[in-house]
């Protein structure tokens, strides 16, 4: 039924805005995945708004970060982005390190390297599956998730832990690599191509799924540098910014792989580009594991950051000092009063902390720099003049984590 | 592919070196606090010329706002300023990178906006209203991003506890009764 | 064992029964329905949410305990998994949530953070989830491994068989839900003589009552 115009006049405040529909969608529903709200403007099946919310998850890291020491707050860091929470360890010491200045063994930076590279394939894994799930194809996820499980087993046998791992510490990480462990890396390698290969047998070309992701969520080269888009998201509008290669941290230096790109900018691209990356993932992964150097994994007593093992401890003078001097609650090691940021390429985009020392152990402030608020503040933007149904495709492609997104 | 450039570590130049931001910079708005710490470069730039130094910095070719954050210096040793702001800037050509801060006081902490610049500066800022409470003129839609809008205070002030003030424990409690 | 055996007391019943029919008492029968159609409404808000997924993905396949069926919609679920640390803004949503499903309802707490608040002493994080809603099983862990949550709803099962009635009257314990602190004050019948004293009479009476309702018992 069409109004008259003659009562738009009658009420001059009353704008076409009055006759869309308002839809919630969320905090809790099964398509955000975690706590998300948006407020969609509709217009029948069309999208003409969207007011995205956050904060159903805001749980004051960047406080009790610096309530926490270096070592500690690792913990809270795999609560960051539970999705990938190694990558998260990786990040945060990779930052303290930045800090107190300190060069990782060569043994501890590949190892670090292999499980943030681990991580980042469990990561899209579980983002594509998502997207996949979101779109119809329950299949691919089970597919996804079973891989997901055998990357947890790995995690589980390394370190104890099979989600939380809190595995990196300053100066190393907790525990070496144990033959086992590359056993089952190495296992992982073989099998994980197969499935990766069926995984795109089922949707590369699915009908379905491509109508629904080609051509949806466009995001331009320059909006996606300007709304400061980074990862996967940033690539797969043609950013060719990888800090793997840009700012080689850890090991990568020494690594050859490929930073994988698309043009499009669409959520069928940012597919394409997360499947890749697996294979280039896997790639450095192989070629890590071959070339492990032998040699401490921690840096050495006289650096004085990371605890001394058992043998240097009962059986040096210098290894009981610097063990007795770390465990003290008054001494651990020395912290400049100055501020660095490091970043690294996580997952789903750079993740780097901005931490400002004082002098204590804790930093004075533990800032954040999280992917998933830049690329949640976009999605309005993404998703007008869409349809409804795309917002969930949009949504998974995003790789949105909600307790990176509050903190 | 290109070829890998330099990590930061290596690239940075020393104080002394010449340096063509810092040189445009000096050159537009005199002599300002330049330092460079394990590599990165930082730049403490007053907080009125603030949009004017992003703005030239981004015609130079930082076109990646990576970060807008703050920090609360109540409690730092020998600190003269309240609010630091600070914004890292990055270029997706060169791959340099650039920290800006501008300081800020008590009462009515206030910045000029960034959003015309970048708009990924619009919930970063929203986030630094929430947390710190400084006021960003010119933004577009300041509101609370994380904290409910009914919140008060600023918790990642200082002089705010970890614990909260007892808002956390402040709900009605429905038993079984009542559902 | 889910139903009592077959009855057979003398004189008790003039019936013949055939084998194949079970006696027993309709409470029961409607726990055991109850108990092995749980249908979780996953209010996953963190980490504990992806192992809730583990959960119901292929490994470890909740259905084998029937209760695989997640529903979204808290009008058709009536086990709600509170997987997650609940904050500040969440918890009116949680509430709301909790309100909208329908009776009969549990509600499990997965999680550290959900349990206590977990590592997250902080100011947005509600310190346990049971201050606000009613709980029914804690699971420990940050976060608890699939198995501990398959534990937990088998433990709810157990739970429901062994309390539940058919009208709802387990949940109509007003005093098991509000005083569940360490200290209960006990009325002060047993050492002051009240039988004089008929303005303490009165008042020893609204306390008894306070504590045993005749309304909850039905």
């Amino acid at each position: 039924m069409s109004i008259a115009p003659a009562e738009h006049e009658a009420h001059p405040e009353s704008r076409s805005e009055d006759y869309l529909w308002t839809l919630n969608f969320g905090p809790q529903h099964p398509a955000t995945h975690t706590t998300l709200r948006l407020v969609l403007k509709l217009e029948g099946e069309r999208v003409v708004d969207a007011d995205p919310e956050m904060g159903y998850l805001h749980s004051g890291f960047e406080k009790i970060g610096e309530h926490l020491t270096f070592n500690q707050y690792v913990t809270v860091t795999d609560r960051m982005n539970y999705i990938s929470p190694m990558a998260n360890n990786v990040a945060w010491h990779h930052a303290v390190e930045t800090l107190l200045g300190i060069e990782l063994t060569p043994r501890g930076s590949y190892i670090r390297t292999i499980i943030a590279e681990l991580a980042r394939i469990s990561d899209h894994l579980l983002c594509n599956g998502a997207v996949g799930l979101d779109t119809g194809a329950f299949t691919f996820f089970l597919y996804g998730f079973y891989q997901r499980e055998v990357i947890y087993d790995i995690f589980e046998t390394l370190c104890g832990a099979r989600f939380t791992n809190s595995y990196t510490r300053v100066g190393g990480v907790s525990q070496d690599f144990t033959p086992l462990v590359i056993e089952k890396i190495r296992s992982f390698l073989k099998t994980f191509p197969k499935t990766l290969d069926d995984m795109e047998r089922l949707l590369n070309r699915n009908r379905i799924f491509v109508d629904r992701t080609k051509g949806v969520g466009l995001l331009t080269k320059e909006e996606a540098i300007n709304r400061g888009a980074t990862g996967p998201v940033a690539r797969a509008s043609g950013v060719t910014r990888d800090l793997r290669r840009d700012e080689p941290y850890l090991a990568y230096a020494d690594l050859d792989f490929q930073v994988c790109c698309a043009s499009a900018g669409d959520c069928y691209a940012r597919y394409l580009v997360r499947m890749q990356e697996m294979r280039e993932s896997l790639k450095i992964v192989e070629q890590a594991l071959e070339n492990l150097p032998a040699g401490p994994v921690n840096v050495g007593i006289d650096q004085r950051t990371a605890l001394p093992n058992k043998k240097q401890v009962y059986s040096t003078i210098e290894g009981t000092i610097s063990h007795f001097e770390l465990a003290m609650s008054n001494r651990g090691f020395e912290v400049p009063c100055e501020e660095t940021y490091a970043a690294i390429e996580a997952p789903n985009g750079e993740l780097g902390f901005y931490i400002v020392g004082d002098g204590n152990d804790q930093a004075y402030r533990a800032r954040c720099r999280p992917p998933s608020v830049l690329h949640f503040a976009m999605f309005p933007h993404l998703i007008r003049g869409h349809t409804l149904s795309d917002v969930v495709a949009v949504l998974g492609s995003l790789n949105i984590i909600a307790a990176e997104l509050d903190r | 592919m290109s070829s890998p450039s330099d990590t930061l570590h290596e690239s940075s130049p020393a104080p002394t070196e010449a340096n063509p931001h810092r040189e445009a910079l000096e050159q537009a708005y005199g002599p300002l606090e330049y330092s460079v710490y394990r590599g990165q470069q930082r730049v403490v730039v007053p907080a009125e010329k603030s949009f004017d130094v992003l703005a030239l910095l981004k015609q130079r070719g930082f076109d990646l706002l990576v970060d807008v954050s703050c920090v609360d210096y109540l409690e730092y040793r020998g600190a003269t300023d309240r609010y630091g702001l600070i914004y890292l800037l990055a270029s997706t050509t060169s791959n340099e990178r650039l920290t800006v801060r501008a300081f800020v006081n008590d009462p009515e902490p206030a910045i000029a906006s960034v959003v015309p610049l970048w708009k990924a500066a619009n919930w970063l800022e929203r986030e630094v209203w929430d947390m710190f409470g400084i006021h960003f003129t010119g933004h577009p839609d300041l509101r609370r991003l994380v904290m409910p809008e009914a919140f008060t205070a600023h918790p990642l002030r200082k002089d705010y506890p970890l614990q909260g003030r007892g808002e956390r424990h402040n709900f009605p409690v429905i038993t079984r009764d009542h559902s | 064992m889910a139903l009592t055996q077959p009855v057979s007391q003398p004189g008790a019943s003039h019936l013949d029964l055939p084998e194949n029919v079970v006696v027993s008492r309709l409470d029961e029968l409607a726990s055991w329905c109850r108990k092995n159609s749980l249908w979780p409404m996953p209010f996953a808000t963190a980490c504990c949410g992806i192992e809730l997924m583990a959960t119901g993905a292929a490994k470890h396949d909740l259905a084998r305990f029937g209760a695989e069926v997640f529903r979204f919609s808290p009008r058709q679920c009536d086990l709600m998994i509170v997987a997650g640390r609940v904050v500040m803004k969440m918890l009116p949503v949680l509430q709301r949530i909790w309100q909208q499903m329908h009776e009969p309802k549990w509600c499990i707490s997965m999680g550290a953070c959900a349990s206590t608040g977990g590592v997250f002493d902080t100011y947005a994080v509600v310190q346990g989830i049971d201050r606000f809603i009613p709980v029914d099983m804690y699971v420990p862990g940050c976060p608890p491994r699939p198995e501990q949550l398959i534990q937990a709803i088998i433990d709810l099962q157990d739970k429901i068989q062994r309390e539940g009635t058919i009208t709802g009257r387990e949940f109509n314990t007003r005093q098991r839900q509000q005083r569940k602190r360490a200290l209960v004050e006990i009325p002060q019948l047993l050492t002051v003589d009240a039988s004089r004293n008929p303005n303490l009479q009165r008042q020893l009476a609204g306390s008894a009552r306070d504590l045993h309702d005749p309304s909850d018992l039905q």
